[in-house]
């Protein structure tokens, strides 16, 4: 599959950003944050600003994005619709957990309603996000048990890092916590991943496309036509083995390992300056992990050309 | 509604039945359904740099030729490839913005223009290709079966069947209901054990390929003959150079 640059922006922020959002509603929920309003208003803005980010990136490749609006009416059987009224309900418990938190009721019980909310809210739009791509049945690497588990560690963690470098600018914030999370969910990220590549790389044996397989081997002998089409551009993208190989562990050493090194680092006491290093590593991971995510990919009309 | 309608008994099922054994790859049918679809409903199909480097271009039919089988069993068969108007269309029920539809009274599957967001979900969830994405005008295009002739009664009735039907210079491509046993197409699917696109991936799709006959048996070698026949040859060379 193309790996368009818009839509790898759209599921890494937006999954950093409701990551953030997941672990600072819990937090508020058990009160392990920073009861001040200003630390809860520009923390909640960030995650939000994530996700903000990411959902306005996606709709740049919509060849129409001043209709998408209407995106948000099939939510009974699109998840991609789902997603987007998720990724905008969402935002209500968030912005009642802002007020609340100006208003002084965080921690309380209004922050721990609010706060529970909006983590379940932001856990079920990465669901959603996720579910886009593992419902496609014509996607061998999507159309995968891990892909779910996948996108969720991945916001997880992502946002846990978040988290803790968000709090370790703040005098009174505490970032032990989330980087304990980012250490474990980096962790849980690491395994999950290379489960999944394991999975993927298997041999599988390819469907016969054309049903002409009774005959024997068949060999495409004549293209329907000389050029790349709109289907071979989108889903004929190839990537090379040996470069995929190279990206993957690129991905997992700045992606996990690095940020979980920072994470232990800043536990140790080098503090703020680890945790704030470990954001754009993780980003830069991630923001690879999802290009192969997409690169790697093989749609199944590829076989009608051969590829 | 991207909701898939709830199929009756008996429902009336259009498609097409594509006969690999006649079909000589000329690319009529792509040729004649361009034609006709740059000006019906999904108008234009826009080509990008038609006269330059790297054409590209909206299609609905795209033709490839495969060679089946190896050494003297191999086989060239072309192989028409379309929309199928599958029963359960992955396309419809991911378009989040309810402008892909299969519609209940015959099953066709179209795209509304107007309310296509460009999103391009669809085309990632068909497995056959059928749906091709125009760039200019910023939404997804796809086989109609021609919805704007099969009922036109502007057209003579012998008329009123897919453009690349009507076109087919081999009568490679019937159309019909597909849903009636009774219909000649199905019954021409039950004759030549036609046979549905990936029906495991589970979109039930509509169309029908009908396979290349069995072949005759080849002729059976010349006997070789005793001494070569010197006489015999020279009689047969002149009479070739006599006969010129």
């Amino acid at each position: 599959m193309n790996p368009a640059f818009s839509v790898i922006f759209f599921t890494t922020a937006s999954g950093a950003g409701y990551g953030m959002l997941f672990w600072l509603g819990l937090m508020a929920a058990i009160g392990a944050v920073p009861a001040s309003g200003w630390f809860g208003v520009p923390a909640l803005a960030v995650a939000l600003g994530l996700s903000t980010a990411g959902l306005l990136s996606s709709t740049f490749h919509l060849g129409h994005p001043e209709r998408a609006w209407r995106a948000l009416s099939q939510w009974r059987s699109s998840w991609l619709s789902r997603e987007g009224v998720a990724a905008i309900v969402t935002f209500i418990p968030a912005l009642v957990l802002a007020v609340a938190w100006m208003a002084g009721a965080v921690p309380g019980r209004a922050g721990t309603v609010t706060g529970l909310i909006a983590a379940l809210l932001a856990m079920l739009t990465v669901v959603c996000t996720a579910m886009i791509y593992a419902s496609l049945r014509t996607i061998r690497q999507w159309h995968q048990p891990l892909v779910l588990p996948v996108y969720l560690l991945c916001a997880a963690f992502s946002g846990a890092v978040c988290a803790a470098a968000f709090l370790s600018c703040y005098p009174a914030g505490d970032p032990r916590l989330p980087a304990l999370l980012a250490v474990a969910f980096g962790f849980a990220v690491l395994a999950a991943k290379l489960a999944y590549w394991r999975r993927i790389d298997r041999p599988v044996v390819a469907p016969d496309a054309t049903g002409l397989g009774r005959f024997g081997t068949v060999r495409p002998l004549d293209p329907p036509h000389t050029e790349e089409n709109y289907l071979l551009k989108e889903m004929g993208f190839r990537v090379a083995r040996r470069h995929a190989a190279r990206l993957r562990r690129i991905a997992l050493m700045v992606g996990c390992v690095l940020p979980i090194l920072l994470m232990v680092l800043a536990l140790a006491g080098l503090g703020a300056p680890a945790l704030l290093a470990a954001v754009p590593c993780m980003l830069i991971g991630l923001f690879v992990e999802r290009w192969l995510f997409f690169a790697e990919a093989t749609h199944v009309v590829r076989l009608y050309y051969g590829r | 509604m991207t909701s898939l309608p709830v199929a009756s008994p008996g429902q009336k099922k259009l498609g097409l039945v594509i006969d690999l054994d006649t079909c000589v790859g000329c690319h009529a049918c792509a040729v004649n359904c361009k034609e006709w679809n740059a000006g019906g409903v999904s108008a234009p199909l826009t080509d990008r740099n038609p006269y330059q480097d790297a054409p590209d271009g909206v299609w609905f039919n795209r033709i490839h030729s495969y060679e089946a089988g190896t050494g003297t069993a191999s086989r060239t068969v072309h192989f028409p490839r379309s929309c199928l108007h599958c029963e359960t269309p992955a396309c419809v029920t991911v378009c989040p913005t309810g402008a892909s539809y299969k519609r209940a009274e015959d099953g066709i599957v179209l795209v509304d223009p107007d309310r296509c967001i460009g999103c391009k979900l669809c085309s990632w969830a068909c497995p056959y290709g059928a749906r091709e994405y125009d760039v200019q005008e910023g939404v997804m295009k796809k086989c109609t079966l021609c919805v704007d002739r099969i009922y036109n009664e502007a057209l003579p009735e012998a008329d009123r069947v897919p453009a690349c039907v009507s076109t087919c210079p081999a009568h490679a491509r019937h159309f019909g209901d597909l849903g009636d046993p009774d219909s000649d197409v199905s019954k021409l699917v039950a004759e030549r054990e036609g046979y549905a696109l990936m029906p495991e991936l589970g979109y039930a799709p509509v169309n029908r390929y009908l396979p290349p006959r069995p072949r005759a048996e080849p002729p059976a070698p010349p006997a070789p003959s005793g001494p070569p026949d010197i006489a015999g040859a020279l009689l047969r060379w002149v009479d070739r150079v006599l006969s010129r």
